[in-house]
């Protein structure tokens, strides 16, 4: 295996190899200014503050939240999109996709006219309830599922596009239900994309800022999630702004690196 | 009707300079010599009359262009520190315009206070400050870091309050937003938001608004490609026509 992989990589030609490097500086070179901007002697101080962490571990808990109900209900939509005979199925997954090219300001102003006070489904939950969704942190994770759940949609029925239904098919035969094929067959064949998947998507909500600050507004404690902290520490001091940019930064590397590690390293 | 409005302007920028001192001699911005483009770094809160006085600025003076950018104070600011291209920068706050330019070398030409906005209806029944220190009641405000935000905080402290929020804005129209689609009981936003939203919100005027009144400062800026012409764009806004359309948008002026 690791044979082969090098001597793959002893022939990379440099028309591939000049773009790719040149991809990963304009990656790499934005976030360097950030850490070369960052005051770092101070950092320590600010890291602590109470403020930090609060914005920080709503900011982990509300992404994380978003990802398992994006797992609950985007697998089994992508599912449907790839595997189910669907009409105007192209349709339906092009509007799958839409929350990736709405801005997401636009996305919290149209959760905000479903579920906000005045909405066509809010207005109902506030009259029969007396429970209204903005301002809550549900409000944060209803945001950032929006927004985030095509990036695990595309990712899984991508995956299930590319499993070979031979095996399901076969389980068929064998006498399986189409529940037990999906949940003995399918799954397994498909968890490496249903990771990347969600990791894409956890990503996404964490860094989630539009639809989060239009929806759910934004009260620390309650609704103050990093990048909220972030955008209003720039109108005072970009000093702090910077670190708390880092410290998310730095958090999100060491969550993803760690569940590679372990997830994907693990399926192959 | 060309004739009359250059006849207007000039007679506009001559009494300005007259108004506001003249530490320059009135000809170099009386002179109808001017060209090229003028670049406008302005506070959201601006994009109505401004976008409206570089329309008449341009008809005053054929072959000027007048190019607008509008955003918060603060992003503005930082946007020009960086050295982004701006003639004329008009803050939404001195406190923005000293990070620009120093301390004092700006003018002020327009002065904005808080009001209580309300959806239309006023379904929460607000009648004044004290409500938004009800816990029940759905309360949006500016964050403290931005000016209307701020400002909030000064008249909460004039009046002895403390506001129960459920959530602090990043901007003052994005707390507008929050009333205009009903989803708070009220805001405080400027009184100019208020206006420039009237068909679907009310406004609601209270006394310690005065406590907090918001200067809005302009100035040309030390390394401005086209000062003849930045300088006359000021003093046009500082001009007793300008006034008129800045008043009716619910400014004041000094």
């Amino acid at each position: 295996m690791r044979g082969r992989r090098e001597r793959v990589q002893g022939r990379l030609p440099l028309v591939l190899l000049l773009p790719a490097l040149l991809g990963l500086a304009f990656l790499l070179v934005p976030l360097a200014g950030l850490l070369a901007q960052a005051p770092w002697a101070t950092l320590p101080s600010r890291l602590f503050s109470a403020d930090v962490g609060q914005a920080l571990r709503l900011s982990l808990l509300c992404a994380s939240a978003a990802t398992v109900i994006c797992l609950l209900l985007g697998v089994p939509l992508a599912w449907l999109l790839a595997r189910a005979e669907l009409p105007g199925r192209g349709l339906i997954r092009a509007l799958v996709t839409v929350p990736l090219v709405l801005p997401p300001v636009v996305g919290g102003v149209a959760l905000l006219l479903v579920l906000g006070r005045r909405g066509l489904i809010g207005e109902r939950l506030d009259l029969w309830f007396g429970f209204s969704l903005p301002f809550t942190t549900a409000a944060v994770i209803v945001a950032e599922a929006f927004v985030a759940m095509p990036f695990l949609v595309i990712s899984v029925e991508g995956a299930l596009r590319a499993a070979d239904p031979r095996y399901e098919e076969a389980a068929a035969t064998l006498g399986a239900g189409r529940w037990l094929t999906f949940r003995r067959v399918t799954l397994p064949s498909i968890a490496p994309g249903i990771v990347a998947g969600a990791v894409l998507c956890w990503a996404r909500a964490l860094g989630e800022f539009g639809a989060t600050i239009t929806f759910a507004g934004n009260l620390p404690g309650r609704t103050t999630t990093m990048p909220l902290a972030v955008y209003l520490a720039l109108e005072t001091d970009p000093d702090v702004a910077v670190v708390l940019s880092v410290v998310l930064l730095a958090v999100s590397v060491v969550v993803l690196a760690c569940l590679r590690e372990r997830w994907i390293s693990g399926l192959r | 009707m060309f004739r009359r409005t250059v006849a207007v302007a000039l007679a506009a920028v001559a009494a300005s300079t007259l108004v506001s001192c003249g530490d320059d001699t009135p000809a170099a911005s009386g002179t109808t010599s001017l060209s090229g483009t003028v670049n406008v770094f302005a506070a959201a809160s601006l994009t109505g009359t401004f976008t409206r006085l570089g329309k008449d600025f341009e008809a005053a003076h054929p072959g000027v262009k007048v190019v607008f950018n509008f955003a918060g104070s603060s992003a503005l600011a930082q946007q020009i520190n960086q050295g982004a291209p701006a003639d004329v920068f008009a803050s939404a706050a001195p406190k923005n315009m000293d990070q620009v330019t120093g301390k004092g070398t700006a003018t002020t030409f327009a002065k904005n206070k808080l009001e209580i906005a309300v959806p239309k209806g006023n379904p929460g029944k607000v009648t004044g400050l004290k409500d938004f220190a009800d816990p029940n009641r759905k309360i949006a405000l500016c964050a403290e870091q931005v000016p209307c935000g701020a400002a909030a905080k000064k008249v909460f402290e004039a009046a002895h309050l403390t506001p129960q929020p459920d959530s602090l804005e990043q901007d003052v129209k994005a707390a507008l937003t929050k009333v205009t689609l009903g989803e708070v009981d009220a805001a405080l936003v400027y009184k100019t938001d208020v206006l420039a939203a009237k068909d679907k919100i009310e406004g609601i005027d209270f006394p310690e608004a005065t406590q907090a009144i918001n200067d809005y400062p302009i100035a040309t800026l030390t390394d401005a490609k086209n000062p003849a012409t930045a300088k006359a764009f000021v003093d046009y806004v500082l001009s007793p026509e300008a006034k008129t359309v800045l008043t009716k948008a619910g400014f004041e002026t000094p």
